[in-house]
């Protein structure tokens, strides 16, 4: 569980954007698995991600986005 | 700055709420790009508003289809309301794609392209049909020169936007939803975001989705007659600098003195509003003929007494007055603005009248007119040059009209302010403030003794003198040392009232009673049994002629008035707690 923190604030932030308070994140989360994440409110959760971590993440990386963990990935090379 | 606008996620969230009670409004939205973000934008101010907009988003990049079909969604729907948002984004695709005659051509023929689709809307429904203008972009082909080339897409996309305008004036129910100049205010990077475009095809960005929403909001609500007509004015520290009662017509920062210009922007912008027929008003606590010298003497003062429709300035609360205005003027609150810089005016304001508008003005006067432009609170849909006639007709309404009180639940409110007042005897911390106050003050002033510093730290130190300096804050702010008093003994027995002082900021707060209460604990722990205060009047102390009576005092002849510090006092509550 490296990226047990970084959940627990992804949860908050998907949470609120997709105003459902039972959303649970692990690394292994997908849009399958949560009614709401559709592909609008990817681009809500996109934006939404990037003001919460104070950074700006490329068309490139966010297209290779498969799971949440692969947003952890993401969020902590631009904190390292 | 504080920006007016509420965040979109909130705005999505609303569309959570039951609808089925509010007003219906029909919608249909257009857009030559991705809408649905901001078709959930539009529908969730619309929530905010109270009002159900009942909105058919017709599929990506289907303008056309959906107008020319005369068997489309869009007339089967049956809308009260086109909204057709066409983007720059695209229109330089299309730009590009033309000659060089073709592109001299580009914005007539967009512009007679929009005709088209408005002429074949209102033959086939009865709607209104909102067009988007265009953002002006610099697509960086010519630079500054694109101005001498026709060719150029900024040269074309600005004829356009232009030309957009003069549609709007030939047709009566072509309205134009003016995004360039939100955008303009917003800033183009605010507005637009690489990643949803990128992946979405959405040309505005997530937080500038409410900026749309509202201004789309307001073009409907006044087309369908919901505007403001009025906007009523505080005096001191909103339509001049300074306080006209403690400074004087000539200290009063209007024109040339210190934050002068401010004011004066401000006031040019009234008097525009004015001229265009919207009523203006006035509502402060002052002495009438006080307050009125301002309009008529000061020779850098935009707004005149003409100007005004209703003037009220007198001390009772401004509850009650801009009741006694809407009286006069016979128009809903929901139809009226209100402006004063005191937060706690506002507050008392909004809670005595919910359907009112009352800006949060910010704290630095130089940022009144910027914020109250942005909030575009006075959006209309007609005007005629008669519109501006309509001042003298309600000033002369207001002559036949007399004040009617109407009282509102003001303990209730002063309750809920949970009140707190610091009391203590003067210190090396309160002296500076005293001896300005002493200095200053003209109109909460009984005696108009003036202090200097050094008189003052005197008074403190020496035996025979009493000293109270009181400090008030409620919740939602300090306001600091507010008032003081200065006692000493007189004769035997008798405590004499040598100087009680207040700023005008805290009056019709029980804090007259709350400081005699004090003023009688010191008497009684000192061992007085009398205390009597005397009232000289001033030019400008009219305000507390009747001070010592209403508080309960014996009136001893030659404005000298007595009270027992045993006798029982008025039944009056209370709502300030000693901190």
């Amino acid at each position: 569980m490296a990226y047990e923190q970084l959940l627990e604030e992804l949860t908050g932030i998907f949470r609120d954007v997709l105003d459902n308070d039972s959303i649970v994140l692990t690394e292994e989360t997908t849009a399958n698995d949560i009614e709401e994440w559709d592909s609008i409110s990817h681009i809500q959760l996109v934006v939404a991600v990037e003001k919460h971590f104070k950074t700006k993440f490329s068309n490139g990386e966010i297209q290779k986005w498969r799971k949440v963990g692969d947003m952890c990935v993401s969020i902590e090379e631009k904190k390292s | 700055m504080n920006t007016p606008v509420i965040e979109f996620n909130r705005l999505k969230k609303n569309l959570k709420k039951d609808l089925s009670s509010q007003k219906e409004v029909r919608i249909a939205l257009l857009a030559d790009t991705a809408s649905q973000m901001l078709t959930q934008a539009i529908k969730g101010y619309g929530i905010e508003q109270h009002v159900h907009y009942n909105i058919f988003e017709a599929d990506y990049n289907q303008i056309e289809r959906q107008v020319f079909d005369p068997a489309s969604e869009l007339y089967a729907f049956a809308p009260q309301f086109v909204l057709i948002f066409r983007s720059s984004e695209k229109l330089v695709k299309e730009f590009y794609k033309k000659d060089v005659p073709a592109k001299e051509a580009f914005a007539s023929h967009i512009a007679a392209h929009t005709a088209q689709l408005y002429e074949t809307i209102t033959e086939r429904t009865g709607a209104k049909v909102i067009f988007s203008n265009y953002t002006e972009i610099n697509d960086g082909v010519f630079g500054n020169y694109a101005s001498k080339v026709k060719s150029s897409f900024v040269y074309q996309v600005k004829k356009l936007n232009l030309l957009l305008m003069d549609l709007s004036q030939s047709y009566k129910n072509f309205f134009l939803n003016d995004i360039a100049s939100l955008i303009q205010q917003t800033g183009y990077h605010f507005s637009f975001d690489v990643k949803p475009y990128i992946n979405a095809e959405m040309v505005y960005s997530i937080d500038f989705l409410p900026y749309v929403a509202k201004n789309t909001y307001d073009i409907i609500a006044a087309i369908s007659g919901s505007f403001k007509k009025c906007v009523i004015l505080d005096l001191d520290n909103t339509t001049w600098g300074g306080i006209i009662g403690d400074d004087g017509l000539e200290g009063i920062q209007v024109g040339s003195l210190g934050l002068g210009k401010a004011f004066t922007e401000l006031q040019l912008w009234v008097k525009e509003l004015r001229k265009r027929g919207v009523i203006v008003a006035v509502c402060s606590k002052n002495t009438d003929e006080i307050a009125r010298e301002p309009f008529i003497q000061h020779p850098e003062m935009v707004l005149r007494l003409d100007d005004i429709a209703v003037f009220v300035a007198n001390w009772e609360t401004k509850v009650d007055n801009i009741r006694h205005i809407q009286s006069i003027l016979n128009i809903g609150f929901d139809a009226m603005v209100f402006l004063d810089d005191n937060s706690f005016e506002r507050e008392m304001v909004k809670q005595g009248i919910p359907d009112i508008t009352v800006p949060e003005l910010p704290e630095d006067p130089s940022e009144y007119l910027l914020y109250l432009r942005q909030l575009n609170l006075f959006e209309t849909a007609s005007f005629t040059e008669e519109d501006g006639a309509r001042t003298q007709q309600y000033q002369e309404e207001a002559m036949r009209t007399t004040l009617q009180k109407s009282f509102t639940s003001e303990n209730d409110f002063l309750e809920s302010l949970d009140m707190e007042c610091e009391v203590k005897a003067f210190d090396a911390f309160t002296i500076p403030r005293i001896a300005q106050l002493s200095q200053r003050s003209n109109q909460f002033n009984l005696r108009t003794v003036r202090y200097t510093d050094a008189e003052v730290t005197a008074t403190s130190a020496s035996e025979a003198h009493h000293t109270l300096s009181f400090s008030l804050r409620d919740k939602y702010g300090d306001y600091g040392l507010i008032a003081y008093v200065i006692l000493h003994e007189q004769e035997a027995g008798t405590l004499f009232i040598d100087s009680w002082v207040m700023s005008c900021r805290v009056l019709k707060r029980g804090m007259e009673r709350f400081t005699l209460e004090r003023i009688l604990a010191v008497a009684k722990e000192k061992g007085f049994n009398r205390v009597t205060g005397e009232y000289i009047p001033t030019k400008k102390n009219g305000l507390v002629r009747e001070h010592y009576a209403s508080l309960g005092f014996s009136d001893g002849g030659n404005n000298l008035w007595h009270i027992d510090t045993g006798s029982p006092l008025t039944e009056q509550p209370i709502f300030i707690t000693v901190k």
